[in-house]
């Protein structure tokens, strides 16, 4: 910035912080502002200007102090408008009280000179952009940096919840899907299902779909797919959870999943899961024998 | 009659967002959860066909109500490559990209009216209403 210009705007920096306030709150009206209390708002603006001040102070551009504000402000929850919209009033006000001090201004010590004239109102808005817009710049891209980095942490979240395989117990797999099926985590399914059952050595999977929303065409294919393709690899395929409006969907859409079998409840799925593997479920009767005799010699105790 | 709100559809998230859209006007409507499983996966084979095919356009959702009764109207646009025998895409099993071939005739069964307008190499414009009974 040009030293004659920082000089001005230094002096007068009482004089352009309530300029930028007054303007600054005449935008602040949206459901945001309304949400967060006066003094907050009123605290906030100020360390804004004051940030952009010291920046000024500093030399050309303020990105230390700027940066830790714009940090903050992330954290918070403010949105990206706050920033962008008291730097444009900021910019506005600058020029504004420029022009209006241009009298003032002395150019004994300065390489150019200008005299009132269409000439130097172009100069005055190109030195005050030259100024303010890599600090515009500056916030945009600390913005969406952050938005980009929730982003894409919360597609590594996703993928490691995508496509889950429980090896339940010995040549039995259930793989609970949970959520929206797009194309890619199809993809997820029948990669981690045919190494699951290659991996677990499993004879029987059970795929569960009670999680998921809607099961339309595309869905009902993959799921199909993958129940061949597990077919293929010498393992059974059980689908479950198969809720009483999913049934109808899937009739009405004429999906033929009569292939391989299917159970309403992962209850159901794995009882027949086990009648498949030559299993039952067995209660343990002699324990509850026991517990009984205990109670009863304790009573008998009790008597005595 | 109430005003129409639209979903615009680019990416395939996109896909979920109609269809979220489209269960909340159907609750609101007064649907059961049949109904509503039925529409969203209507509106969920409407989304991915301008996805797949189209590659962008839009659904329009409506709550239609009359002195008579009640509906949600879902319509699909899209200025896509069109589809060049109709009677052909309303069969069972027919797909050009390896599907099932179940989603439009499936659409048409899953809703009451089903309507559909295509040019070749304009676009596809499918209109369905679903009754509230």
């Amino acid at each position: 910035m040009e030293k004659v210009l920082k000089d001005l705007v230094l002096t007068n920096s009482d004089e352009i912080v309530r300029m930028w306030m007054e303007q600054v709150k005449k935008n602040q009206q949206g459901e945001f502002y309304q949400s967060i209390s006066e003094e907050m708002l009123e605290n906030t603006n100020r360390e804004f200007v004051n940030v952009i001040f010291e920046g000024i102070k500093k030399g050309e551009i303020a990105k230390t102090p700027l940066d830790e504000f714009a940090e903050r402000l992330i954290n918070l929850g403010w949105p990206l408008t706050y920033l962008t919209d008291g730097m444009q009033v900021f910019r506005r006000s600058l020029v504004k009280f420029i022009i209006q001090k241009w009298d003032d201004l002395d150019f004994s010590q300065a390489e150019h000179v200008y005299e009132l004239g269409d000439e130097y109102f172009s100069w005055v808005l190109e030195k005050v952009d030259e100024w303010v817009d890599p600090l515009i710049n500056e916030l945009v891209s600390e913005y969406s940096g952050s938005w980009e980095n929730i982003v894409s942490l919360q597609r590594v979240a996703l993928q490691e919840l995508s496509a889950p395989l429980i090896p339940v117990m010995d040549n039995i797999t259930i793989m609970p899907l949970i959520g929206t099926i797009d194309t890619e985590r199809a993809k997820m399914v029948m990669e981690s299902l045919l190494d699951g059952v290659i991996k677990h050595n499993a004879e029987v999977v059970l795929i569960d779909i009670t999680g998921v929303p809607v099961v339309d065409t595309m869905v009902a294919h993959h799921i199909i797919q993958a129940a061949e393709a597990v077919r293929l690899i010498g393992a059974r395929c059980i689908l479950v959870g198969i809720r009483p409006e999913i049934a109808q969907t899937i009739v009405n859409l004429g999906i033929d999943l009569g292939k391989f079998p299917t159970k309403s409840s992962l209850r159901k799925g794995f009882q027949t899961a086990l009648e498949l593997t030559n299993r039952e479920i067995v209660e343990n009767q002699n324990q509850e024998y026991e517990i009984e005799n205990l109670i009863d010699s304790l009573d008998r105790s009790d008597n005595e | 009659m109430s005003d129409q709100s639209c979903v615009y559809i680019k990416k395939e998230w996109d896909i979920v967002a109609a269809r979220q859209m489209g269960r909340d006007i159907a609750t609101k409507v007064g649907f059961g959860t049949v109904d509503q499983a039925r529409i969203a996966t209507a509106i969920s084979e409407l989304a991915r066909n301008i996805y797949l095919y189209a590659g962008s356009g839009k659904i329009c959702f409506e709550a239609i109500e009359t002195v008579q009764k009640k509906g949600i109207n879902i319509k699909a646009i899209d200025e896509g490559p069109g589809i060049s025998d109709l009677a052909q895409v309303m069969e069972d099993g027919f797909s050009t990209s390896g599907g099932l071939g179940a989603g439009l005739p499936g659409v048409k069964r899953l809703m009451d009216e089903f309507d559909i307008v295509s040019k070749s190499g304009e676009g596809t414009t499918i209109e369905s209403t679903k009754w509230l009974r």
